[in-house]
């Protein structure tokens, strides 16, 4: 029921906030894209227009191909790992346990540490000494016999090398997961709950049939939350292993083309590929939220 | 009343921050009040070497406040990134410091530092500093830095107790010797090879193109005179893939100095390092020369110096000009290399450099860089001889040589790079 | 639907009644701690290091209890200028910035949820979009544009910072209008109707009516904003001079050094992340009835 009000007040108090990000948001990416198509290399800006030439360059690159794929193992393992921890952790507290608040903000506190700082520690944590070198994980499983599943982690020659830095990507956001998950599911009526049980369904069907459908938005917004996370990583990857070939991904390749190749158009080439990337992931999601919401 | 907590909280703390940060800018007609250096020597023995120009420098000039602007990691990585920002946005620092040489050339051309030269006409330095370094600093005629140091990087680090041991009587001659010997270490149980990441597997590679393709070999790559695809480039290169194999890339050490730890421990027998290892060989770990650490010219290039050289400059716009000259001064002094490079474990520019503070490896260092009959190249992995713009698009063909050790893919890259850059 | 009765029903812990019940209890508390355990790992390992001094201290040993404790890592990294105005420069930074961009978006979240005009459901999909740029196709364009405006580095008294808290702030805006958003949609029309009929006009009703049920929105937005200001680096590392650098500088300084002193690094961790740690105690609880009344739902 909509009462005929002005509308022009709601108006002006957002506007500020459009100018602002029309100039910081859109204006410099704009910017971005209009650098990719030129040829900037070096100190000095130069605006010659060469149409798609970075990006070909960038196609016919087997580096940036490298970068692409580590970042698709990285995104895979990082998501579906943080989902899969994030919801059996939620699962396990969803009914109420004793010292629920303890192992929520146990599960919740890494989101608060920079990732500065929790790539100074993961980093020895993925050490892959061997021998008298032996150090971090990889000593916690000789502490229990089980030296044979020592790993080379990020060091490692395979293309899943990356997915080890999805380790302490996965152990600072799982408990954000865990939050939207548990919220998720308390949030689902109780009546519906009893209706399903007042038929005869057992808890685990209850699970299965009433409180598993409503989770579908909680496991969206998670996802496309988690996914532009992991393709915007810059400061973890750089602090774990600074250049590292085996983990370098778009967002690195970027930095060091721009700022120590002084490659500013291949640098906005890479950006702009990297937002389609993330707009890959946003636009049909907010595109659904949007519908969904006039269909209400 | 939380809604007037947030309002006024929300105001007070800009107030706040700006009252606290208001009054520190200097006259102009009182002189400059303070200086802002900018280099990324935060480290053992480079730290020690800047505070002691930091203290120089208030000695002399005791009003200045000198803002010392390190920023740490890469081996001066993020420190360039950082720069290459603060020069773009034509906000740079009053003095930074620099690897002389190709390094600096994107800078020069986009005309971003200021031509020096009449500070060398007034100090004197075109008699104090050697010919060759005079020719590497100078642009069409004009000189845009003023270089501290000398460093030396084609050293191969090694502890006489670990060879002796294998039963090795001295570091290789030659890249080929080092392939004997290294069977031999492996059969004793040794590393032959230490490395770290990736910059220093680039410096492994300078060494080995030294080595193999001898001084204009090697000097020729980076001015045109080497063709990169020609058999004897490849040779090379695949050479460096056998030494990779016999090394411990697979674990490589996180930096260099967990690199050289590896030497000292005993667990690999070489490691090839610029001579920054000596402070931290002798002046960290305490060990003696000769006893616990020795070091010898790379296999292969005996009789050569392949330099690098730290480099203060003045950019153009910087806020505190006159200080910033004070620094140069400093910087170019007698004293200052003099006690500079002592802590720092180089030997100084200055050819009139006081050799008695010079002991141990930088006895024989100094000896080695004064003789004339020593042949000079340019460091690659050190900014002397490649481009910004060449310098990165090598190491990210080299990410991928190290990878697939295809050499043939591997130079004939470069070598596209290479045209495309110059 | 309030939220109190959103709450875990704590009766409901023993509403699965079978034999298994004592099993599947014991096994969830253990899984429980096993993932305790699996979170905590790393603190105790910064702890453990930070406690140790500069000869005890080594990579292979990092499990070991120190031998002999000690404090002078804490004191050595808090000596650093870079540490200790860093964590100043980070407090006048991050307060402000998610005070204010919490305002904000409490101000977009309403007129977008409650107070809407046309074309409310374009612009919603306009700001949410800024959420999500990679920051560094920014960086260049920010840089100069600051510059320009002498809000960068050098030629801003506040060594930056000031133009900084902007920049957290406008691309925090985004997040925190999605926040209140969600928010606010959740709660029902009629108190706005009500205050409406009480001739109450757009500010007023924010101000009086809106504002003052959306705590729960203020917690999770507060803390979000709080600790990506606190703990951004990329935009810290080339928007301030020395002066103005926030703690993840220094941290990164002491982390990043060719020979790290270990015990330094896990000490200055340590201290960096206190304050974002104490606003999760202050604010906590706000946040989990903040997501449960549906705050970052889509």
């Amino acid at each position: 029921m909509r009462r005929i009000r002005s509308w022009w007040p709601g108006f002006v108090l957002v506007l500020p906030s459009l100018i602002l990000l029309g100039i910081f948001v859109y204006g410099f990416l704009g910017w971005n894209i209009r650098v990719s198509f030129t040829n900037w290399r070096g100190f000095t800006q130069t605006n010659d227009f060469v149409g798609w030439r970075n990006y070909a360059e960038l196609g016919e690159n087997e580096v940036w191909w490298r970068d692409v794929r580590h970042l698709l193992v990285f995104t895979l393992v990082f998501v579906a790992g943080s989902l899969l921890f994030g919801f059996v952790m939620a699962l396990l507290l969803e009914k109420g346990v004793r010292g629920e608040n303890a192992f929520r903000s146990i599960y919740l506190f890494p989101m608060a540490i920079s990732f500065i700082a929790t790539a100074i520690v993961w980093r020895w944590l993925l050490d892959n000494g061997t021998g008298p070198n032996t150090a971090g994980i990889n000593k916690l499983f000789a502490y229990a016999g089980l030296d044979f599943v020592r790993s080379e982690w990020h060091k490692s020659d395979s293309g899943w090398a990356v997915a080890a830095v999805a380790l302490p990507a996965g152990w600072a956001l799982s408990g954000y997961v865990m939050a939207l998950f548990l919220a998720g599911m308390r949030g689902v009526s109780d009546d519906l709950r009893e209706a399903a049980r007042i038929d005869g369904a057992r808890e685990p069907q209850v699970f299965w049939h009433v409180v598993r459908p409503m989770l579908w938005p909680v496991v969206m917004s998670a996802v496309v939350i988690l996914a532009h996370i992991s393709l915007k990583t810059f400061d973890l990857i750089y602090a774990i292993d600074l250049k590292s070939p085996k983990i370098e991904t778009p967002a690195l390749y970027m930095w060091f083309q721009t700022f120590q190749g002084n490659f500013y158009a291949r640098g906005a080439a890479v950006a702009t590929l990297l937002l389609l990337g993330v707009a890959v992931f946003i636009v049909p999601y907010i595109w659904y939220s949007v519908r969904t919401e006039r269909r209400r | 009343m939380r809604r007037r907590t947030f309002l006024t909280m929300t105001l007070a703390v800009p107030a706040a921050m700006s009252l606290a940060a208001c009054g520190d800018d200097d006259d102009a007609a009182t002189g400059d009040k303070q200086v802002e250096v900018f280099t990324w020597w935060t480290g053992p023995g480079e730290g020690e070497g800047l505070a002691e120009l930091e203290k120089l420098f208030k000695q002399q000039n005791s009003g200045v406040e000198f803002i010392n602007a390190a920023v740490a990691g890469g081996g001066g990585d993020q420190a360039r990134a950082l720069l290459s920002n603060r020069l773009q946005a034509n906000d740079p620092p009053d003095s930074f410091q620099g690897h002389a040489g190709q390094e600096l050339l994107d800078y020069i051309k986009a005309g971003k530092l200021e031509d020096i030269t009449y500070l060398y006409d007034k100090q004197g330095w075109k008699n104090s500093f050697p010919k060759s370094l005079i020719e590497q600093v100078t642009v069409e005629g004009k000189i845009y830095s003023v270089p501290v140091n000398i460093h030396r990087a084609n050293l191969v680090w090694f502890n006489p107790k670990t060879l002796s041991e294998a039963g090795v009587s001295a570091p290789p001659k030659s890249w080929s010797e080092f392939l004997t010997q290294a069977k031999t270490l492996t059969g004793k149980g040794k590393i032959p090879l230490a490395v770290g990441p990736l910059w220093t597997q680039e410096h492994l590679l300078e060494t080995v193109l030294l080595g193999e393709l001898g001084q204009s070999g090697y000097a020729g790559l980076w001015d045109g005179k080497t063709d990169w695809a020609s058999a004897e480039v490849v040779a090379a290169v695949q050479m460096f893939g056998k030494v990779l194999e016999s090394s411990d890339v697979k674990t490589s050490a996180s930096d260099w100095q967990p690199q050289l730890d590896k030497i000292i421990n005993g667990s690999a027998a070489y490691a090839v390092m610029g001579d920054w290892s000596y402070a931290y060989l002798a002046t960290n770990k305490k060990l003696a020369y000769k006893d616990g650490y020795d070091a010898a010219a790379s296999p292969g290039s005996d009789g050569i110096f392949d330099w690098l050289s730290d480099s203060f400059t003045l950019p153009v716009g910087a806020k505190h000009k006159s200080a910033a000259e004070k620094w140069l001064t400093v910087c170019g002094s007698k004293e200052g290399q003099d006690a500079f490079n002592v802590k720092k474990g180089s030997v100084p520019a200055r050819t009139d450099a006081d050799a008695s503070l010079y002991k141990d490896y930088l006895a024989w260092n100094l000896s080695q860089w004064k003789d004339p009959g020593t042949k000079l190249v340019g460091s690659l992995a050190h900014g002397a001889v490649a481009s910004p713009a060449f310098k990165t698009a090598l190491e990210e063909k080299l990410g991928v040589y190290v990878g697939d050790r295809d050499a043939a893919k591997f130079t004939a890259a470069v070598k596209q790079e290479y045209e495309k850059t110059r | 639907m309030t939220v109190e009765s959103l709450e875990a029903d704590r009766s409901q812990a023993g509403r699965i009644r079978s034999r298994w019940s004592p099993y599947v209890n014991t096994a969830r508390y253990l899984v429980l701690f096993a993932f305790a355990c699996f979170f905590l790992m790393p603190v105790y390992v910064m702890v453990v290091t930070a406690l140790k001094d500069s000869v005890e201290v080594s990579v292979p040993g990092m499990w070991e209890l120190p031998q002999r404790l000690s404090l002078e890592s804490f004191q050595a990294a808090w000596d650093k200028p870079a540490i200790r105005r860093g964590f100043v420069n980070s407090v006048l930074l991050a307060v402000p910035a998610s005070l204010i961009s919490s305002m904000l978006g409490a101000a977009n979240g309403f007129v977008l949820a409650k107070w809407r005009f046309p074309g409310a459901n374009v612009v919603f999909p306009l700001i949410l979009f800024g959420m999500f740029i990679p920051y560094q196709a920014v960086l260049i364009p920010l840089t100069r544009f600051m510059t320009d405006l002498n809000l960068r580095g050098g030629n801003d008294p506040t060594g930056g910072l000031f133009g900084l808290t902007l920049i957290h702030i406008i691309y925090g805006l985004p997040i925190t209008t999605l926040i209140f958003r969600s928010y606010f949609a959740g709660i029902s029309d009629e108190i706005i109707e009500s205050s409406q009929v009480d001739g109450a006009g757009m500010l007023r009703t924010f101000f009086f009516v809106a504002l003052p049920v959306s705590l729960p929105a203020f917690g999770v937005s507060m803390i979000w904003q709080f600790t990506s200001a606190w703990n951004d680096f990329l935009f810290g590392f080339v928007m301030t001079s020395t002066k103005g650098w926030p703690i993840t500088i220094g941290l990164n300084n002491i982390a990043n050094v060719q020979t790290i002193p270990f015990n330094e690094a896990m000490a200055s961790a340590l201290l960096a992340s206190l304050p974002t740690l104490l606003v999760y105690v202050l604010l906590g609880r706000f946040f989990m009835r903040g997501l449960m009344a549906g705050a970052l739902k889509g």
